[in-house]
């Protein structure tokens, strides 16, 4: 049982515990010798009870040597208690008066916008603000005969790839992602987000090398539940890419972190997968490891390689993905990105540096440094 | 009159270095060298530059210069122009050829630049880290049944085709007994069988001695189908029904009945002596839905146990037809590019007719992305593989593996002659002359053709890591890795790379 890929799920989940967490994990593979580029940190509270944004704001701005204040955002789950049973959409406009009412008709197709509004933003000096962020709650129309999530997430890939002027950046519900091009300070103080209380909070300090100062290239990503911050270059974006594609996916945002999360939609709500198998997909054992396998083993794990090969991710990666249920944390099968992971009460930190998380829980227990690989996957009770 | 032409070749033996022990006359299997009274008297206008007996003269004595004696250069009016027009006002026919495509069109593969990593992401090194380069050739399941059950184990309920798994996405293609000797064909099969890979046996049947090397043989069946039964299709560890070859699409094969000696009657179920042709169709295949029933067919005969391949020529409506290929319960077509070699083809065929197979392998992948089927078929690129580079170029463009051919038998010593068709090879290769075919050492030929394989996988690793990619599967369709270099925007298009720079 000494595997590197089995899962860790918490015990703080609902469900029974594949592994447990060791005492102790050795650092092999740890945090200290890669190399650096943006800082990612994700926190979930097992039974709900929120946060406001400030600690994570406090935990980012700790690994501002890993951005270069060019991007930084927020995913926030249970926010919008109000409009819970309606979609959030957040919207970047490039120009609100002319790009908003080929929205508003787009949407009224669709269904029924319950409200929309400005995203309260405030100015700051280091924040040069290039789009307008909205937000609507909605409500896809029952007649059509579609489930709603799909409506929601063919609405997203339309409107994204016409270009008009209009980038739905988030589309689940009671959830919003807040993203700028800044340092995360800023963008966290420009969307006033120690005014919003969430029980799952990701971030993401970004050091751009492809599409620096656009807003829409700023991490978290989302589609409908699922959002996801990401640490890496994916060399096998190409692939990846043309795979989700065949699947009716457009990716929109020039940059390879929006794959992740139409994978993880693709694999976990169209093909039904557990989130654990849809990760095992995404960063698979080798050959070698699973001809060890026992047989029935073997042959599912197989199976997961050759339906997903064009799923699975290469190059450095370290991933934390939520959606209103769990919040996961992988890494490449080399783990050449850092990811640590701390437990605090009901609290499961994932992160690229531990002092992010000690700035935002001083009293953390252990810290832990997954292998290469394996999933760190925590579940919300009930 | 018409009068000779001038020699193609003129090979020079210097008198001071030549010591006249006679290994060129021995050698050449077509009559270039006799001895005359103490010195070696040379024909050069027999001369094919097969240079065996370069390869055979202990002083380097022999020296060997192309056309010494050339016609007015005129850009359009080639010297194979007006030589093909002598020939034909001679003699009234077809003018034959052998190897590959021999015009000088511009190679695709060499117009593509792969990307490595720098900063940003590492490379990797394949002495330190694990690089995967096995691959699996089959239909895969565009999702899968996977249950939970109590307890935690998770159960597949998805039943998988059986895929064939190569330890290399190298294979060597179909080249049949008959074709070429028995010795090469064992040469290849043991070099297979080491590196754990795949060889097709062509349409030539599976000669006995090729039995022992069965579980890592691709069974042919062509229009032809000769040496086709039961026990042989269930011999193959896969079969492969081909419809077409780059070096002639649209036509059938011929094997002169010379050449159908005792040995290759029994193996391809005909009589000794007797023309082997193969017609230009298969004449049950005259549509997309009889080529499905005859993959069934054979399918069902196996019992559903192994893979069945498709093998069509690169030509204009590739792309369609995988699709179409992809319907049928077919496992993987093969792709076999215009620049496919062969050891007999219609020069007209061979240099004109089929396209590139760079462009078709990236248009059939884009197809059958675009039709959300590309897990059901994959997708193997042929015809013009020359190092790992092109095996890395064909599979960012969308191949799952590749055939070599002429560079396995180059492997072999073939000087790429290209006088196949004569049945003379004096390398003991594409020949079945007694004396000639016992040139080729079994034990020393499979050891080269191995070690070219396993060069070309340790390349292939190299190359995968310094992209930052430890499977190959992350490699597959992954033009953001390619760029191309002085193409133009149309066919950067097709092959959905961009350019450098960009």
């Amino acid at each position: 049982m000494e595997g590197n890929f089995l899962p860790i799920v918490f015990i703080l989940s609902g469900i029974t515990p594949i592994r447990a967490f060791p005492d102790c994990l050795e650092a092999e593979g740890g945090g200290s010798t890669v190399m650096t580029m943006c800082g990612i940190i994700g926190v979930m509270d097992k039974s709900r009870r929120t946060m406001d944004g400030s600690g994570i704001r406090q935990a980012l701005s700790m690994m501002n040597e890993r951005g270069s204040g060019e991007g930084a955002g927020y995913a926030a789950y249970g926010i919008y208690p109000d409009y819970r049973d309606c979609y959030a959409l957040h919207v970047f406009f490039d120009d609100v008066h002319e790009n908003k009412p080929l929205l508003d008709s787009a949407l009224a197709q669709w269904g029924t916008i319950e409200h929309d509004e400005a995203i309260p933003t405030c100015d700051r000096p280091g924040l040069r603000a290039v789009h307008t962020p909205w937000r609507y709650f909605f409500k896809p129309d029952p007649s059509l005969a579609a489930p709603e999530d799909e409506i929601v997430s063919a609405l997203v890939m339309q409107v994204n790839a016409a270009r008009r002027g209009a980038l739905i950046f988030s589309s689940g519900k009671d959830l919003g992602v807040f993203k700028a091009g800044g340092w995360p300070e800023d963008v966290a103080d420009f969307y006033r987000i120690e005014d919003y209380e969430g029980y799952i909070w990701l971030a993401h300090n970004r050091y751009p090398t492809n599409t620096p100062g656009w807003w829409g290239g700023a991490h978290p990503f989302n589609l409908l539940d699922w959002s996801v911050v990401h640490n890496g270059e994916i060399t096998s974006y190409g692939t990846n890419r043309r795979y989700i594609e065949s699947f009716g996916y457009t990716c929109t945002m020039f940059t390879d972190t929006e794959v992740i999360a139409y994978l993880i939609d693709l694999m976990v709500r169209r093909h039904g997968l557990d989130i654990d198998l849809a990760v095992r997909a995404l960063a698979p054992p080798f050959w070698e490891e699973i001809g060890r396998m026992p047989a029935a083993e073997r042959e599912w794990n197989s199976a997961l390689r050759l339906a997903y090969a064009s799923a699975m991710m290469n190059g450095p990666f370290a991933i934390v993905a939520a959606n209103r249920d769990m919040m996961i944390g992988f890494t490449d099968r080399g783990k050449l990105r850092p990811m640590v992971v701390g437990e605090c009460d009901d609290r499961l930190y994932i992160s690229s540096e531990e002092a992010a998380i000690r700035a935002m829980e001083p009293r953390v227990e252990s810290i832990r440094m997954p292998a290469a690989g394996e999933p760190v996957i925590g579940r919300v009770i009930a | 009159m018409i009068g000779s032409l001038p020699p193609r070749y003129r090979i020079s033996v210097d008198p001071v270095r030549c010591m006249e022990c006679g290994r060129c006359i021995e050698n050449c299997a077509y009559g270039v060298f006799s001895r005359d009274g103490d010195r070696i008297f040379v024909n050069s206008r027999n001369c094919t530059a097969c240079h065996r007996c370069i390869a055979c003269c202990p002083r380097d004595a022999i020296s060997l210069e192309e056309h010494p004696c050339d016609y007015r250069s005129h850009p359009l009016w080639t010297r194979e122009a007006r030589e093909a027009i002598y020939n034909q006002a001679r003699t009234g026919k077809i003018i034959l050829a052998g190897m590959g495509n021999a015009l000088d069109y511009p190679a695709i593969f060499d117009r593509l630049v792969l990307d490595a990593c720098q900063v940003t992401n590492p490379s990797l090194d394949p002495l330190r880290e694990p690089i995967e380069v096995t691959t699996h050739l089959g239909k895969k399941p565009a999702s899968l049944d996977l249950r939970r059950r109590e307890g935690g184990d998770v159960e597949l309920r998805t039943r998988l085709t059986p895929n064939l798994r190569i330890e290399t996405p190298i294979m060597i293609g179909h080249m049949s007994y008959g074709a070429i000797s028995l010795n090469a064909h064992l040469s290849m099969a043991r070099a297979a069988k080491e590196t754990g890979t795949f060889m097709g046996t062509g349409e030539g049947g599976l000669h006995a001695a090729l039995h022992p090397y069965q579980d890592q043989m691709i069974v042919q069946v062509a229009s032809g189908r000769f040496g086709v039964n039961i026990d042989y299709l269930e011999r193959g560890a896969a079969i492969e029904i081909k419809i077409g070859q780059g070096a002639k699409p649209g036509i059938g094969g011929h094997l002169p009945g010379e050449k159908v000696c005792a040995d290759i009657s029994r193996t391809r179920m005909i009589p000794e002596g007797s023309d082997a042709i193969s017609p230009a169709p298969h004449h049950d295949i005259y549509s997309i839905e009889d080529l499905a029933q005859l993959v069934r067919g054979l399918k069902e005969a196996t019992e559903w146990k192994k893979p069945v391949f498709v093998k069509i020529a690169a030509v204009h409506n590739v792309a369609a037809i995988a699709a179409g290929i992809a319907r049928s319960p077919a496992d993987a077509v093969v792709i076999d590019g215009f620049r496919g070699g062969t050891g007999a083809a219609p020069m007209v065929f061979r240099d004109h007719v089929g396209i590139p197979i760079e462009a078709a392998v990236a248009s059939v992948d884009k197809k059958l992305r675009d039709q959300g089927i590309r897990n059901e078929l994959s997708v193997i690129a042929s015809g013009g593989i020359r190092g790992s580079a092109d095996l890395a170029k064909a599979i960012a463009l969308g191949a799952d593996a590749v055939y070599i051919g002429t560079a396995a038998l180059v492997a072999m010593g073939c000087r790429v002659c290209g006088n196949c068709y004569r049945g003379l090879c004096p390398w003991g290769i594409a020949t079945q002359r007694p004396d000639l075919v016992a040139r080729l050492n079994p034990d020393e030929a499979s050891n080269q053709v191995a070690n070219l394989i396993r060069a070309w996988t340790l390349e292939l690793s190299e190359l995968l890591g310094a992209a930052g990619i430890n499977s190959i599967e992350s490699l597959r369709g992954n033009r953001d890795r390619l760029r191309g270099y002085m193409l133009d925007e149309g066919l950067m298009q097709v092959l959905d790379v961009r350019g450098v720079g960009a």
